[in-house]
């Protein structure tokens, strides 16, 4: 054992510029998550077997030209909802059982450039799933609007933060147990009947009423309306809107960090 | 009750309740109530109380991870209510339950953190000198309770602090861990910094601390170095006979067959003796023949009229544990 360290005598310079420390935790987090495989089999793998099982099956036939210009859309909203709710809801509600917030939040990080550093995986992820997704759709013949992807990843990042704050707004208040129950049941449902890959008039009588008040619904629709029509419906955009500020606010309200 | 020129910390009746709670009727619980202390660079500080006390509320009160209901902190001369990133790179935590995340290697991780700090220190020399580099392949979630305590540890001096919280330090540790800690920690004193702990264990506060306070329901009890809180009431120590002996040796040995079983003999973490009550040279004679006799030599040895578990049990009208 020598004496090597810590060498103490040297003045001390503070912390590293906010920018940085906020990349470094956006590349931490995105490297944590896409080396974790569940959350790779939730983002990626999930909606690849939707992508192809909706296109290979008769179920969406009848609400356009082909199929996989209508699944498509629709793929790439249970992407978000995948990454920004159940991957990183789950992420955080273990980072919290664990003290892995209290602790980076004594560092110079703190807690502002935790939840960035947060938002910068989820965007991250999000990319990556957009050209996988996007290849493979192409490859399997989907001709998106060109003016639909202007609005389309507008939509798509809306649609990622109302899913993050309510991620972090289910982490931050219950077990993470619970979280990733919650989380799942909630991915698992909203897939398949919030209007999210399959389109609301496909849906339960019920249900199509609902869908177009839940962020699944009003994500799912729009993203259908921006690239298979190039046009933005200002509705969904309030939804998502409302579905983004109610639950970020609930969460800075409530969110508990031990 | 002193009052330093500088302290790096100060304290001055800090209440904080917490809840409200189901099981007081939706009605807050005072767990810290009028605390107050100093911290000195170049000191240890010790807050030494039974689980439960208020310890670790007050220092996360320090730390800024939890807002005080009432009283005055100030760390470095700011109020961690309200301060940034400046003086958070000045500060070192290290958690009583670690805050790594379970996936993560311990050199990518150290790494990271260091990554906030303008100049943090360099990660090879902190790394050896822990012991670090030898599980530094081995996953956070499959390492010791010792590995991750001085995991921790370079966690929280990574960034060269001025200031060194840390939150039950010894828990876990292995002998050899603890051997490790608690001299890089001394050395740090030694060094400068500024080093506030808290500890359920006597035998910590009593090889590690400058200064002693004793926490008990949220209030400090008594305070003092160490050797004034063992001469506390010393004048009623003529003709006592109660002596502890403490003595560091391999774990599990039976000790009640050398010296008999009418002392009170424990061992407190694996290896760690105390044998408490009317000792006599007889029993000292006993005990250091059979050690002779089965070629054990203890690593520590000392013998004491007091101790600050007595201390404790004094004021507090309470055991520790």
């Amino acid at each position: 054992m020598t004496n090597a360290a810590p060498a103490l005598s040297t003045p001390h310079a503070g912390p590293a510029p906010l920018m940085r420390r906020i990349l470094l935790q956006g590349r931490y987090e995105t490297l944590t998550m896409i080396r974790n495989g569940e959350q790779l089999i939730l983002a990626v793998i999930m909606p690849l077997l939707a992508l192809v099982g909706l296109t290979v099956t008769p179920l969406l036939d009848g609400l356009g030209a082909n199929r996989v210009d209508i699944a498509t859309p629709g793929v790439l909203a249970l992407c978000a909802m995948s990454t920004a709710f159940t991957g990183q809801g789950i992420a955080t509600g273990f980072d919290r059982r664990y003290g892995v917030l209290r602790f980076l939040s004594t560092t110079p990080l703190g807690r502002t450039g935790l939840i960035a550093g947060k938002i910068i995986a989820v965007l991250a992820v999000l990319v990556l799933q957009v050209l996988v997704i996007g290849a493979v759709a192409a490859l399997l013949g989907w001709h998106p609007r060109p003016e639909g992807w202007l609005p389309g990843l507008g939509l798509l990042v809306l649609g990622a933060a109302a899913f993050t704050a309510l991620g972090l707004l289910v982490a931050g208040t219950v077990r993470p147990e619970a979280t990733l129950a919650i989380t799942n049941l909630l991915w698992i449902l909203l897939g398949a009947l919030g209007g999210i890959v399959v389109p609301a008039e496909r849906l339960p009588d019920l249900a199509q009423n609902i869908v177009h008040f839940l962020p699944s619904g009003a994500l799912g629709q729009s993203l259908r309306d921006a690239f298979l029509h190039g046009s933005v419906s200002l509705p969904y955009v309030l939804v998502l809107l409302l579905w983004t500020i109610v639950p970020g606010a609930a969460a800075v309200r409530w969110f508990k960090w031990n | 009750m002193r009052s330093p020129e500088s302290p790096v910390l100060t304290i001055d009746g800090l209440i904080k309740d917490v809840g409200p709670l189901a099981s007081l009727d939706g009605k807050m619980l005072r767990v810290v109530s009028g605390l107050a202390m100093f911290a000195e660079r170049g000191q240890i500080t010790a807050l030494l109380g039974a689980n439960g006390a208020g310890k670790t509320t007050t220092l996360e009160c320090a730390q800024g991870l939890q807002k005080r209901t009432g009283g005055r902190i100030e760390l470095l001369g700011e109020d961690p209510d309200t301060a940034g990133a400046n003086l958070r790179s000045r500060v070192g935590v290290m958690l009583q339950d670690g805050g790594l995340p379970p996936s993560a290697r311990p050199i990518p991780l150290l790494r990271h953190i260091a990554g906030m700090y303008r100049n943090p220190l360099p990660l090879d020399g902190l790394v050896e000198r822990l012991g670090i580099d030898t599980f530094s392949r081995t996953g956070v979630r499959r390492l010791s309770g010792g590995q991750k305590q001085r995991l921790s540890l370079a966690a929280a001096l990574i960034g060269n602090p001025e200031v060194l919280f840390l939150d039950e330090p010894s828990a876990g540790l292995d002998p050899q861990s603890r051997q490790i800690v608690f001299e890089l920690i001394a050395e740090l004193r030694d060094a400068g910094m500024g080093i506030i702990l808290t500890t359920h264990l006597m035998d910590d506060a009593q090889r590690l601390a400058d200064y002693v306070y004793i926490i008990d329901a949220g209030r400090n009890v008594a305070e003092g170095t160490v050797a004034d809180l063992l001469s506390h009431g010393h004048e009623a120590m003529d003709g006592v006979t109660e002596r502890t002996l403490f003595f560091d040796a391999p774990a599990g040995l039976d000790i009640a067959a050398a010296i008999g079983d009418e002392l009170t003999i424990t061992e407190s973490r694996a290896g760690s003796y105390a044998i408490a009550g009317t000792l006599t040279p007889q029993h000292l004679a006993k005990l250091t023949a059979w050690w002779a006799e089965k070629g054990i030599m203890p690593a520590s040895l000392r013998l004491e009229a007091r101790s600050l578990e007595d201390v404790f049990l004094d004021i507090s009208g309470r055991d520790i544990r």
